[in-house]
């Protein structure tokens, strides 16, 4: 079996508050193979999104720090790299779609220059005006050489995030990182969007790491799913499994405490209490306050992550 | 596009006309007898009397504000009363020394702020950016006619390295140029400075990293370009400051352009060359701030295209 | 008699194009939109966005002066009403916004935001009723009254949303008109104030009108939904029956887009193509019909009314 694509093994992320060093991300491990879609769900604050950025080191290093841990992209160390290695994989190997859209294309900037840009860095022989056509007509744009000659703001949001796309695709990447992709888009944008993700992971069978903190929308994409929670990933397992029967008690708190369409229900099943802050975790099992079935053991005891090979999960008591 | 230059201009002429009559106005409060200037100390009361006729010197305010707002409309500037010279020739011969000054200290201002501001934001925080922060505060605190006295005495007369006074040929402009840069580079290598920290902040830097950039082409290429618009309307607002600064070092290094002209007309009384001198600075700042517009049209394609937004 | 009866409310923005033009167009935010809302019933307001469902909300409260049509409360025409007397009505209804970052004032303490409400109204008599009246408010929301002397930003968003619901309870209103309450909030949270305001609105027979671009929360939350495009009821009816029957091809298309965490679960995928459109160039005829999989030619002429299908179901197309 050949290396993974991309291997986290025990990533520990801090970063620089008032009080000292505060740690954001407490090893993390996780794997893609080529082709693989891995979902990593979770809300805000768990530390799923620093965790994509570090793969490239996007993270600015004086707030932020690799405290432990080794990433792996391509088999080579990233926090080893030199910056010229690094250059060389962003986008060469790994390239990001983020959240906004419009905030994250240079607004002085044509859009067909922008995808341009990506392809003089890693494909300069095939920097022409027909490729930032053919890459435009790919993620769906309709008349795509006027579209190209517009600027971020002429565009809807859905657009935007189909150029970010266009462009995160131009330099071939072997790993496609989309940091919640579709959360600022509107519901039926957001489906379209899914489908050419959908669509393009099929036809050029890259692999995508897909951040996002609803549930929903990972039974269509991704092959495996990890939750984070605290900085920890708490379960992992194939999609439609854990979907299915989720295992971790915050899965599945989680799970039932999200209205869901054609779902009778009196009352929803709510998760008291609040995500606890970075530096603020409880000791123990970090979810043990909010959970419903915690025991006086799971504050002493910090739980690890079991796996039977297939599934993971960092619950001892999971099944009683 | 067209009826928005239009607009602009017409506001413009607006504004001339404005400063021209509240010039007028001001000019009158001064007292002392205009016709002793022109007919000169020894003149007799015939003759100040004559002259009074001629220039209608004797009419109430508001009709010597009509006569000269119709001269103006005629395109006559009149003449100085010290010289008899035409006054748009006057200024004609002159404005070259002073665009020359003007532009030539911008350029040194501008060519040493953007590093400055670019160089102390990406490396916020240490000796450099402190460095520069206290010396911008100086600099801003300077008056124009005493730093400029402090320069030529300094480095021209004690040092030797620069002509002292006068216009005759390139060199002499270099430490006036000098002189007004200094006044400004502190106050824009803060305000680069403040707008790159903003822009560091972005998403699109954060993409423009992604794709894999260098770190200096994410700075300069994409950085920089959005940075610099609100600098170019801030630049166009300053050229009415400049017009300041360049009176006092004119003066000072005895160049002949429009500042130095504008001050003998003040105390010669000349009434046509002061208006001429008033006018024409003004006309130039209208027109810097009309290019500062366009200019800031062309960078910023937001603009360009009208407003964005819908209620939902 | 309903409590709140709007008919054919129109709210229309002149536009104006270029500096000398006068107002060449007009954007029409909501453009004729008759419904009501029974005494302590909960309306949803659904749509993406440009749809105009914020607008409504607002003129319906006459923070935004409506261009056309009336807005009655318990049979008195609001529209007809002096500035001056509409004070008097504003105690009956109140509004809870979507940011709970910005809605509250950061230097009061947030005893007082909710304070200020009595003060306006003159509900407090002296300062020991006050401080009891506020204290009774925090608890009704689950916070401590002891609580009440703190800043908003030592109160996370659940809680400070929380706060928002006690400020708009202070004056014991008979309509909240809520804009995307739980939108901004985490996941696990979103339950919490859901489940609060479900409980709010049983207790003391409180009339919702319930704005919110997610339609699993609305189905959950609400008896009756109204689907908003493009400045129209496009579609309303009761809750259950709208989800699972939706005639109107927009709402079938926006149920099929709604992220389903069921991995099993079959659904008609409807894609729509193109954009959401813009309220400054509305299409002609039908609103839907550039976007809709079924129309017409006769969908292209003719604006289609909001018929009655019988049971209480009313759609706008042509083909229901």
């Amino acid at each position: 079996m050949s290396d993974p694509l991309l291997a986290i093994r025990n990533l520990c992320l801090e970063f620089r508050a008032a009080e000292g060093w505060v740690r954001v991300v407490d090893g993390v491990s996780l794997t893609v193979r080529e082709g693989e879609t891995l979902a990593l769900v979770g809300e805000s604050g768990c530390g799923k999104s620093v965790t994509a950025l570090s793969i490239a080191r996007l993270l600015p290093s004086p707030p932020s720090r690799i405290a432990g841990g080794e990433i792996r992209v391509a088999g080579q160390d990233v926090a080893a790299m030199s910056s010229a290695g690094l250059r060389s994989i962003r986008g060469g190997v790994v390239s990001y779609v983020f959240q906004e859209p419009g905030a994250s294309l240079n607004p002085v900037f044509r859009v067909g220059r922008q995808i341009r840009e990506s392809l003089q860095l890693h494909r300069p022989d095939r920097a022409t005006d027909d490729e930032v056509v053919r890459l435009l007509k790919l993620v769906g744009i309709p008349a795509p050489e006027t579209r190209a000659r517009d600027y971020p703001h002429q565009l809807s949001g859905g657009m935007q995030q189909r150029v970010m796309i266009a462009m995160a695709l131009a330099s071939e990447p072997r790993l496609l990182v989309a940091d919640e992709p579709t959360t600022a888009l509107d519901v039926t944008i957001q489906a379209q969007i899914l489908d050419l993700l959908r669509d393009l992971k099929r036809r050029l069978g890259m692999a995508v790491l897909i951040i996002t903190h609803n549930l929903g929308i990972v039974g269509d994409l991704a092959d495996r799913v990890a939750v984070m929670y605290a900085g920890q990933v708490v379960e992992e397992a194939p999609a439609a499994e854990l979907l299915r029967t989720p295992r971790h008690p915050y899965t599945r708190a989680l799970m039932q405490s999200v209205p869901e369409l054609g779902r009778a229900s009196e009352r929803l099943r709510a998760i008291p209490g609040a995500v606890p802050a970075p530096g603020r975790w409880p000791s123990g099992c970090r979810f043990t306050p909010r959970c419903p079935v915690a025991r006086a053991e799971c504050s002493g005891n910090p739980p690890s992550l079991d796996t039977d090979g297939l599934r993971s999960v960092r619950c001892p008591y999971w099944n009683s | 596009m067209l009826t928005r230059f239009a607009n602009r201009l017409f506001w413009s002429l607006v504004t001339l006309l404005g400063t021209a009559v509240l010039t007028f106005l001001l000019i009158n409060l001064v007292p002392g007898d205009v016709a002793r200037v022109i007919a000169g100390p020894k003149a007799s009361p015939e003759v100040i009397q004559q002259i009074h006729v001629r220039y209608h010197l004797d009419d109430p305010l508001w009709k010597r504000l009509g006569y000269y707002l119709a001269q103006l409309a005629r395109g006559d500037l009149g003449q100085s009363f010290v010289t008899e010279q035409p006054v748009a020739e006057a200024l004609r011969i002159r404005f070259p020394c002073t665009a020359a000054l003007a532009l030539l200290a911008i350029a040194f201002w501008m060519l040493a702020a953007i590093p400055l501001g670019v160089l102390t934001a990406r490396f916020r925080g240490s000796w450099l950016d402190r460095a520069v922060l206290v010396a911008a505060t100086l600099t801003l605190s300077l008056p124009a006619f005493w730093l400029a006295r402090m320069m030529q005495y300094g480095i021209s007369y004690k040092l030797g390295w620069f002509p002292v006074a006068g216009f005759r040929g390139f060199r002499h402009l270099l430490l006036p140029a000098a002189t007004l840069a200094l006044l400004a580079v502190g106050y824009y290598a803060r305000l680069i400075h403040t707008q790159m920290v903003e822009v560091m902040d972005s998403p699109y830097l954060r993409t423009a990293r992604a794709k894999g950039l260098s770190e200096t082409a994410v700075l300069l290429r994409h950085g920089l370009r959005n940075a610099l618009i609100p600098v170019v309307t801030i630049l166009g607002m300053d050229v009415a400051f400049l017009m300041g600064g360049v009176l006092f070092v004119e003066n000072v290094f005895a160049l002949p352009g429009i500042g130095m002209l504008a001050v003998q007309s003040v105390f010669n009384l000349d009434v046509p060359m002061i208006m001429g001198t008033v006018l024409f600075s003004a006309a130039l700042v209208v027109a810097a701030n009309l290019v500062v517009d366009l200019l800031y049209r062309w960078m910023d394609p937001r603009i360009r295209s009208g407003g964005t937004g819908t209620p939902a | 008699m309903a409590l709140l009866d709007v008919q054919d409310l129109k709210v229309h923005f002149p536009v104006k194009q270029g500096l000398f033009a006068r107002a060449s167009q007009a954007l029409k935010a909501v453009d004729g939109v008759t419904l009501s809302v029974g005494k302590g019933e909960a309306l949803g307001l659904v749509g993406e966005s440009g749809c105009g469902k914020t607008t409504l909300g607002r003129a319906v409260l006459r923070l935004v002066t409506p261009t056309g049509g009336r807005v009655f409360f318990e049979g008195q025409d609001l529209t007809a009403l002096p500035a001056r007397k509409l004070r008097g009505w504003r105690r009956q209804f109140q509004m809870i916004f979507q940011d709970p970052y910005s809605s509250l004032d950061p230097r009061l303490p947030v005893g007082e935001s909710i304070g200020e409400a009595l003060d306006i109204h003159r509900l407090a008599p002296d300062r020991a009723a006050r401080a009891a009246r506020i204290g009774a408010l925090m608890e009704s929301v689950g916070l401590r009254p002891e609580q009440a002397s703190r800043y908003p930003h030592e109160f996370s968003g659940g809680q400070r949303q929380r706060i928002g619901i006690a400020r708009a309870l202070a004056v014991e209103p008979r309509l909240i008109v809520c804009d995307e309450p739980v939108s901004a909030l985490d996941v696990s949270v979103q339950a919490q104030v859901i489940n609060l305001l479900q409980d709010l609105q049983r207790q003391r027979e409180l009339a919702l009108l319930f704005i919110s671009h997610d339609l699993a929360v609305v189905e959950h939350l609400c008896a009756r939904i109204a689907v908003m495009y493009l400045g129209r009821i496009v579609e309303m009816g009761p809750a259950r029956d709208l989800t699972s029957t939706p005639r109107h091809p927009y709402t079938q298309a926006l149920l099929s887009a709604v992220p389903v965490v069921d991995p099993d679960s079959k659904r008609a995928r409807i894609v729509l193509g193109g954009d959401v459109p813009s309220p400054l160039n509305p299409p002609s005829g039908c609103p839907f019909h550039p976007r809709c999989p079924i129309a017409e030619e006769r969908c292209r002429r003719d604006v289609p009314a909001l018929r009655e299908l019988g049971a209480g179901r009313l759609a706008a197309c042509h083909l229901a």
